[in-house]
């Protein structure tokens, strides 16, 4: 069951094009996420799952819509700075993470935008570590990792800074079936324990069902499944 | 770990780029550091030989080098007897060659001259110069590179003298050089009774404009400049220090062209890793900062190691036999300061682009296609 927290972040009417208007894939979408909810874009590969969570993080702009995360625009540049260091956390389908870097020096990199102190981070650093199971590889560099343990440095980064919303975009995408079992499972525990909402886009119907609510993406549009 | 730590993180992990960056300013700072040092060196050495602790320098008037200047006899008469000096010495100034040395500086001056009183005599002595016909006198290191020793006969130019004796100079073009009584020189260069300069010491400083009024208005052929003053305005240390500069600034262009494709590679090479950083809350500011920073870094080690190279360079050819003692480099505050500013400035322009194109890379589009 869904709690019904605050509303922290809301699309309405959003539509989205590209390649000059030629690919329509958003199509008018509307979406509400709650604090501590975790919800699933569910949809086929291409549908606009992606899209929409780039939408919402700032890291696109719509054609046209409404949209407001944590009472903040994130088509505004100092909006989106805020959302990015303060409310917002990203997990790619690919982990992202910086090559040749330490699984530490990894997940300090939020860190070092907001100039957050040295001790503190590393408090934080060593506790999400722990939390994950990578307490013991901290000094490890990314290439020694496995697509399991690489993907949850990544939610480890997500999470520095404490987010209140956590966008997921096919965390589990590239990992195999028990892997990628795990690291949802692990996504969960931490949204669960961190009071963190999740948007998280699938197009596994297995972690789907296992969300507080699950929006279909089809033809540009969501529905509530 | 501060946005600095970062600049250096990223600079291990691509060192390739990063050495191949500061090879390139450290080419450029040894370049201009040796090329300046060896100019200005050579100038001071030049300015030293023809002021010799004198005040006023008198030339011929509008000659482009001193070598063609002319002042005769009867005015370095005119010139003593002016009730401002105290001393005037007047030098020839001359090229000649022998076997094997195709560039020797020739010296012509009176036995008086303050220089043979200041030299360290290795041979021979000063009351030995000018007492002789057929003498010449060689600067000590001249004496090592001709291979001859007080007493022997060399052959200089189409003439053969004895070598009266040898005296070492601090100046290496005088100790590289060839000292002859102003009388033989001005016989040996068919230069009748003139001289290339006149350096002239006044009794009181102070009154160096009476001087100079009372001869240029005496003899409008000459020219009487006081040795700043002359530094300043002689067209042949303008050219040299303009080429020095412009050469040394030209290898830096190098440099800066080296850290600008460093940088862009490094940029290209890292669009989804800028998109990721941008995505954890960097700003384009931060973004530019980063690159800027990096460029900053390669400079200032690039500054270090060049430093290091020209200086090593500079001690090798000051102590390499075949450059005859010319190589006395000078290094004034005014060239580190500049060789510092031009690496900076060229890191800073190599670095812009680069860094205003990570500044503005879209995250999402960075990240669509993965």
């Amino acid at each position: 069951m869904s709690p019904r927290g605050e509303v922290l972040a809301s699309a309405r009417d959003v539509w989205k094009s590209f390649d000059a208007g030629r690919i329509t894939v958003l199509q008018g979408a509307d979406i509400e996420v709650r604090a501590g909810e975790i919800v699933a874009l569910w949809g086929s590969s291409g549908s606009g799952k992606s899209t929409l969570l780039h939408l919402l993080g700032g890291l696109d702009v719509p054609d046209r819509g409404e949209l407001a995360v944590c009472g903040l625009n994130p088509q505004i540049e100092a909006d989106r700075l805020t959302l990015r260091r303060q409310h917002l956390g990203f997990v790619f389908q690919l982990h992202n993470l910086i090559p040749d870097l330490t699984v530490r020096e990894n997940i300090r990199v939020p860190a070092l935008a907001t100039g957050r102190p040295v001790g503190e981070t590393e408090e934080r650093v060593r506790a999400l570590a722990t939390k994950v199971g990578l307490g013991h590889r901290l000094d490890h560099r990314i290439q020694d990792l496995s697509g399991g343990e690489r993907q949850r440095t990544a939610i480890c980064r997500a999470l520095l800074n404490a987010p209140r919303l956590l966008l997921a975009d096919e965390p589990t995408g590239s990992l195999d079936e028990k892997t990628g079992g795990t690291v949802f499972a692990l996504l969960k525990q931490l949204a669960e324990e961190e009071h963190i909402a999740v948007l998280l886009a699938t197009h596994e119907r297995r972690f789907a069902e296992e969300c507080h609510r699950i929006l279909q993406v089809r033809d540009g549009r969501l529905s509530e499944v | 770990m501060r946005l600095l730590s970062l600049v250096f993180l990223n600079l291990r992990r691509h060192r390739l780029r990063a050495m191949i960056g500061v090879a390139g300013i450290s080419f450029g700072v040894a370049a201009m550091l040796t090329i300046l040092a060896i100019v200005t060196g050579a100038i001071g050495m030049f300015e030293r030989i023809l002021s010799s602790d004198s005040h006023y320098l008198v030339f011929e008037r509008n000659v482009s080098d001193l070598f063609f200047s002319s002042v005769t006899s009867a005015q370095v008469a005119a010139i003593r007897a002016q009730p401002e000096v105290a001393e005037a010495h007047p030098m020839l100034f001359g090229i000649v060659s022998s076997p094997g040395h195709p560039v020797i500086t020739c010296f012509g001056i009176e036995a008086g001259d303050p220089r043979l009183k200041r030299a360290d005599w290795r041979a021979g002595s000063r009351s030995d110069f000018g007492a002789r016909k057929g003498e010449i006198f060689l600067g000590a290191r001249a004496a090592e590179f001709l291979g001859a020793k007080a007493g022997e006969t060399i052959e200089i130019g189409r003439g053969t003298f004895k070598v009266g004796g040898i005296l070492r100079n601090e100046n290496g073009f005088e100790d590289g050089g060839v000292f002859l009584p102003l009388a033989e020189a001005q016989d040996f260069f068919h230069r009748g009774d003139a001289a290339s300069v006149v350096a002239v010491t006044l009794r009181e400083r102070s009154r160096g404009p009476e001087f100079k009024r009372a001869i240029e208005s005496a003899h409008p052929g000459i020219i009487g400049l006081e040795n700043r003053e002359f530094s300043q305005s002689y067209n042949s240390f303008k050219i040299l220090n303009f080429t020095a500069w412009a050469v040394g600034i030209c290898s830096f262009f190098l440099g800066g062209l080296g850290v600008a494709n460093t940088m862009l590679l490094s940029v290209f090479g890292r669009i989804r890793e800028i998109a990721v950083l941008r995505v954890c809350g960097f700003s384009e500011r931060q973004v530019a900062a980063l690159i800027v920073g990096e460029a900053a870094a390669i400079a200032l080690a690039g500054l270090v190691v060049g430093f290091a190279l020209g200086l090593t360079g500079l001690a090798i050819l000051e102590h390499t036999p075949q450059f005859q003692g010319y190589v006395q480099a000078t290094i004034p505050p005014l060239v580190v300061l500049g060789i510092i500013a031009t690496a900076l400035v060229t890191a800073a322009a190599g670095a812009v682009y680069p860094a205003r194109f990570a500044a503005r890379i879209q995250p999402a589009e960075a990240l669509r296609y993965e």
